[in-house]
């Protein structure tokens, strides 16, 4: 982490410190993100992974700040975009901020478009809304996002509602929606989970290639280690509302060091293996109502010692990547 | 469209004739003999026997149901047996103001229930939600004759700002609206309760669907996510109940037009009721059923045109 605030043009374009998001149950409130630091570079495929209940998509969700109102809440931390800390702007402000510069799209297509509205419509409004168009100029500009995302026959089926569209097609119309102002970063949480395995391919290609030819920054959310080798630079593994370990693409899969990685990838179904070699993970992420004191993955981790159950670890550099370990990062120290 | 409307209409007609069916058959099972009834104990066989030929209740079942079904189909319902005139020229004098009435309680009920419903899903456990929520109990629990007869203690007898009784002559559109007022809001409040209510149940049910958060992940303001993205999804199911309610307002015209002695198709019914007039009631009936169905017909038909995955 650089001590120095990164100036706009230079620095990473997202920069996440010691976020912590809550939820309430009762009258108490438990976290769901626990001081969670995490940067996003420009022109950079981030993917955080993670099982259900890690907090990765309500990482996502405090960024653009659509959390559930009055169940959940951001109690710590900063969220800075380009080095303005999106956590002060006020709510109009923060609206200038969705979908203008930093788009979204969300896991179900099916759900995630307004059944009442045209695509056509759906796609125009962020346009007008933040480009100020007219209803001409937005529908030209709505018909080539349409057709860059490659909707077949777009310019009629604009005028369509999203019932009439397959699920990989409604994916499509949300990307459309989320790049429509070309923004600098694009959250996708797990953007092709709810979709056949063949057009799941056909919608992660069509991600990354946009991500290039618009030079966007993508944060990727996915429990899919598939997707991760596909597109992503860097990973972030985050486990209980915590990244436990951070690398880029090729180090990690190479050599995985936090042991919840190295589960992780052993759980992973792979073409040339027996399903007979897949290590499922025992037990299950700890409930953000029972956190335990110590390392969160430690009451599964089969290289548990003593002080792993009652301290922390802290998120440690360790060569090209960070690691939150005891048992690894001691390792190391005692080499 | 132009198929749709002519399917859903089509689709009417056996509800329509099935509903005649109902009300011939009601007639003929009710105990005891018209005729007699009419003419009363001291009838002699003779009169009783030339009445029964005049309804043509001597003839058997399958002919009397024809010659009903025939009259319908011809707009005949039959003679009043009380005053001699014709049903439908009976209840044509009375129809428009029960039409008055009903139409004007609808409207009041979507005018103040529809944005009562939104502000309370908007401001959902504030002060405004509960107000309202307390108010559309009341309006729901209080009978239409109480909160009527208590309309006309305050602003007709007290204020005297309206007419205690009846309604003006139909070719007199100010005094026919002045006259309107009391009856309508009577009426209305009820309704405005249960639009409130489902307005807001089915408002609360759309702003925590997943395309809202879409919509704010765009951008959209507060204002507009409301009107444009949550207002038409749930405007919906709000149609439905307007429309399956309408059957029912036109049944609780009744009491309200008795407590504030409206002429009406209350007033008629109750009249033959009491005369034991069967055959005007019995056109009163097929008149009440037919106008359920056409308002069944019409919420069907609005349900197309709001909602795009209604198959035209």
């Amino acid at each position: 982490m650089t001590q120095v605030p990164p100036s706009p043009s230079h620095g990473p374009v997202l920069a996440i410190r010691g976020l912590r998001t809550e939820f309430r149950s009762g009258r108490n409130w438990y976290p769901a993100v626990r001081g969670l630091d995490l940067t996003l570079n420009r022109n950079e495929t981030l993917a955080v992974v993670g099982e259900s209940g890690s907090g990765k998509s309500v990482t996502a969700l405090s960024i653009l700040r659509l959390l559930p109102e009055g169940g959940a809440r951001i109690a710590a931390g900063n969220i800075e975009l380009d080095g303005k800390d999106l956590l002060t702007l006020s709510e109009r402000d923060m609206d200038r901020v969705r979908g203008d510069r930093i788009g979204m799209v969300f896991q179900e297509p099916m759900t995630a478009l307004n059944p009442t509205m045209r695509i056509g419509d759906q796609v125009e409004e962020a346009l007008r809304i933040h480009r100020g168009l007219d209803r001409a100029a937005a529908r030209r500009e709505a018909l080539a996002l349409l057709e860059e995302v490659k909707l077949p026959s777009a310019a009629q089926r604009m005028h369509e509602y999203p019932h009439q569209f397959s699920g990989g097609m409604r994916q499509r119309v949300v990307i459309a929606m989320a790049l429509a102002c070309r923004p600098q970063v694009l959250l996708a949480d797990e953007p092709t989970t709810a979709l056949d395995v063949t057009i799941q391919a056909q919608v992660l290609s069509l991600l990354d290639e946009l991500k290039r030819t618009y030079g966007m920054s993508m944060m990727i959310i996915t429990h899919n280690l598939g997707v991760v080798a596909l597109i992503a630079d860097r990973v972030a593994v985050m486990y209980a509302g915590q990244v436990v370990e951070e690398a880029p693409v090729r180090s990690l899969f190479a050599m995985p060091r936090h042991p919840y990685t190295e589960a992780l990838l052993r759980a992973t179904p792979r073409v040339d293996e027996d399903a007979g070699t897949l290590a499922p993970i025992p037990g299950q992420v700890p409930s953000i109502r029972a956190m335990p004191p110590g390392c969160a993955y430690a009451p599964r981790c089969p290289l548990r010692r003593p002080p792993c159950e009652t301290e922390v670890p802290p998120l440690q550099a360790d060569g090209d990547r960070l690691l939150r370990c005891w048992v690894r990062n001691n390792e190391r120290i005692a080499a | 469209m132009i198929r749709f409307v002519i399917r859903r209409v089509l689709l009417a007609l056996p509800t329509l004739l099935a509903m005649l069916t109902v009300v011939f058959l009601l007639a003929r099972v009710v105990p005891g003999d018209p005729a007699q009834v009419v003419l009363g104990d001291q009838a002699t066989p003779e009169a009783l026997a030339a009445l029964r030929d005049r309804l043509g209740l001597d003839r058997p079942l399958s002919a009397q149901y024809i010659d009903f079904l025939g009259g319908v189909l011809q707009g005949d319902f039959g003679t009043s047996l009380t005053t001699g005139r014709s049903v439908v020229t009976e209840v044509a004098a009375v129809l428009p103001y029960t039409i008055d009435l009903t139409l004007s309680a609808l409207f009041v009920g979507v005018l103040f229930g529809m944005p009562l419903g939104i502000l309370a899903a908007v401001r959902r456990n504030a002060w405004p939600d509960y107000a309202t929520r307390v108010l559309s109990l009341v309006g729901l629990s209080f009978p239409a004759f109480v909160s009527g007869i208590l309309m006309l203690l305050a602003f007709a007898i007290q204020l005297q700002w309206f007419p205690v009784i009846g309604a003006a002559a139909l070719d007199d559109p100010a005094g026919r609206i002045h006259a309107l007022v009391l009856p309508a809001l009577n009426l209305g409040l009820i309704m405005t309760a249960y639009v409130t209510r489902v307005t807001r149940s089915s408002m609360l049910g759309v702003l925590n669907a997943d395309f809202m958060r879409t919509a704010r992940a765009k951008g959209v303001s507060r204002r507009a996510l409301v009107w444009r993205h949550a207002l038409p999804n749930a405007l919906i199911p709000v149609v439905t109940v307007v429309g399956l309610y309408l059957g029912t307002l036109i049944g609780n015209s009744v009491l309200t037009e008795i407590v504030f002695s409206r002429p009406g198709l209350g007033k008629l019914i109750l009249n033959a009721i009491s005369m034991r007039d069967y055959t005007l009631l019995q056109g009163i009936m097929v008149i009440f059923a037919a106008c359920v169905i056409v308002a069944n017909t019409l919420t069907d038909l609005v349900y197309g045109l709001i909602d795009p995955r209604v198959k035209y």
